[in-house]
């Protein structure tokens, strides 16, 4: 296969991982109004590993990753054009419902956003929209156990979820995404708000939770995305400084290690950004 | 650097500098002690005006109480000081405004709520910019108008739909009141429901929710404080409305929940007597200080328990 990129280096082993992609983007550009936030941005998401997203502020991470779950939609004047397929579907054609896309492909956000409910409630609002006719205590203790709080609340199920620190809150909203059973997850930044121990907590997660989950994560922290991630997308301002786009995409170690591209050693060592 | 009269201190400034630098001016501990007790003394108009309608109508009701007893006015069941025969029940004027009320209130709290869901979630930001203010100058109408809208239109517009709707009735004021109230109940549902976290619904999408499910399940529960407060001024607005009863519902207080029939509200009975020939001072006229302090009782209750209804289900996020 051959991809024509004007601004990026040729990524290693595409082929491989054009196998094994549950999503992808390709040729994707997006504006808000009149503004390009992303130009030419290509991506490939392979199933159960951890994808992350780096770059510097303002480059267009969250951006790439809201598309993928339609999020973008919920953005008054936002374009999305280009192809992102999941699973070999387009996921803007005109019959797909979005609704559908992000019970499939769940989200992590940056600000841990459990709902003013109780933690119980939390979990299964989700599930219960989605028609689960199960167990639900069932299905909220095995989400809350996936998402490594289940010791922690236990007794307090009933509780408000505001009333549990950020870290547990985090973890809550990843057993409110896992509790509808998704195929992928986005986590977008989300141990930024976190102290380093309960982000260290959410990485722990991370690598269980690949076993059976797809993750695409966007983190500012390069540590992390060497630390967690399987893949790395390096994404950077365009030279003109208008739009963002993926300058290397590649196993971590190889982008980390031997990046191909300029700008990616430079962010890496440290240089700018 | 220089602000305003205040020089720098420059290395060599003693302790006796830096203390007539940073000493409290007298002059701004005056302006400070006087802008403090003139805003007290704002605030305190309203509180004292409250205390004083209070006391009065708590003297002139215990005025009236000493001639009729409690138990009569408890119990009775018709409504006639005016008359020869009196009666000094308080039930029929109350289940006229019960009455016009709930009929109001049926047609508010529903068509408001929806509404202000429609505006919050569902219009487009020129859709919401056009609708809310035309929304809004429905509440700038008089309510004069109101009344004799009632009167002279819907009233003789129900009538070709409902048999036997007398040309006073509850149903219509009721009507009335209710689209008067309703721009008060959409619009400040729609800042309580505006004013709920985007990442609340962020969350709720990401789920897989839909917009509807969204709005009801996620959204309105937030702003559940926020609503019932424009719910309980509704109510307190319905209870309290004068004009439109007073023109549109008759002048009959009978103890009835037939909305198709004239009846009397208490504010209406209330206008009735202060405008009427009714000596000051007589028994009749000490009734309306009876009714009026009815009418605070159940205003007040209501709002002991919104407040500890909106305390004890609100979400706060």
């Amino acid at each position: 296969m051959t991809v024509h990129l004007m601004t990026t280096t040729a990524p290693t082993n595409v082929t491989d991982l054009e196998n094994v992609a549950v999503l992808k983007a390709q040729n994707v550009n997006v504006y808000y109004g009149t503004k390009q936030a992303l130009r030419d941005v290509w991506l490939y998401v392979p199933e159960h590993k951890i994808t992350a997203l780096i770059g510097p502020s303002g480059c267009g991470k969250s951006t790439l990753l809201r598309c993928f779950n339609r999020m973008n939609d919920l953005i008054p004047n936002a374009r999305v054009e280009g192809e992102i397929t999941y699973r070999g579907q387009n996921l803007y054609d005109p019959d797909i419902d979005p609704v559908e896309v992000r019970r499939r492909i769940g989200m992590v956000f940056q600000k841990p956003n459990p709902f003013p409910k109780s933690i119980y409630e939390n979990v299964a609002w989700g599930a219960r929209i989605n028609g689960y006719r199960g167990d639900m205590d069932e299905l909220v203790e095995r989400a809350l156990r996936r998402a490594a709080l289940w010791d922690e609340v236990k007794d307090r199920l009933h509780d408000n979820a505001l009333a549990l620190s950020g870290g547990q809150q985090q973890r809550l909203c990843i057993a409110r995404a896992i509790a509808v059973e998704p195929e992928v997850i986005l986590m977008d930044e989300p141990a930024s708000a976190l102290d380093p121990i309960a982000t260290l907590k959410i990485e722990d997660l991370m690598r269980e939770l690949k076993e059976r989950y797809t993750i695409l994560i966007v983190t500012h922290n390069m540590q992390q995305a060497a630390r967690v991630s399987d893949y790395t997308a390096m994404m950077m301002l365009t030279e003109d400084g208008r739009a963002g786009t993926v300058v290397e995409f590649g196993e971590t170690e190889q982008v980390f290690t031997r990046p191909r591209d300029p700008r990616t050693e430079d962010y890496i060592t440290g240089r700018f950004g | 650097m220089t602000l305003r009269d205040t020089t720098s201190l420059s290395q060599a400034a003693t302790q006796a500098d830096v203390y007539l630098a940073l000493r409290r001016k007298q002059g701004r501990r005056l302006a400070e002690t006087v802008i403090r007790y003139t805003l007290l003394a704002c605030g305190l108009v309203s509180i004292l005006t409250t205390l004083g309608i209070v006391t009065v109508l708590l003297f002139e009701s215990f005025q009236f109480f000493r001639e009729v007893s409690v138990v009569e006015f408890l119990t009775d069941t018709q409504w006639t000081p005016l008359f020869k025969d009196k009666h000094f029940g308080i039930w029929p004027l109350v289940a006229g405004t019960f009455l016009t009320s709930a009929i109001a209130l049926s047609v508010a709290l529903p068509l408001g709520l929806l509404s202000a869901i429609y505006l919050s979630e569902y219009a487009s930001p020129r859709v919401r910019s056009v609708l809310k203010p035309i929304l809004e100058i429905l509440a700038g109408i008089p309510t004069v108008v109101y009344g004799y809208f009632a009167l002279l239109f819907v009233t003789p517009l129900l009538q070709k739909v409902i048999p036997n709707l007398a040309g006073f009735n509850a149903i219509s004021p009721g009507i009335v009141m209710g689209i008067m109230i309703l721009p008060m109940v959409s619009s400040l549902s729609e800042d309580a429901l505006h004013a709920v976290p985007r990442a609340l619904r962020d969350a709720a999408y990401a789920l897989g929710a839909t917009k509807f499910e969204v709005s009801t399940q996620v959204v309105v529960p937030a702003a559940l404080s926020g609503i019932t407060a424009s719910f309980i001024l509704a109510v307190s607005r319905a209870v309290g409305e004068t004009m439109i009863v007073a023109i549109a519902a008759g002048q009959r207080p009978v103890l009835t929940l037939d909305p198709r029939g004239p009846i009397q509200t208490m504010t209406a009975y209330i206008v009735q007597v202060s405008l009427g020939d009714t000596p000051a001072g007589s028994l009749a006229f000490k009734t309306i200080f009876a009714v009026g302090f009815t009418l605070f009782l159940i205003t007040l209750v209501l709002n002991v328990i919104s407040h500890f209804f909106v305390r004890r289900y609100r979400e706060q996020y």
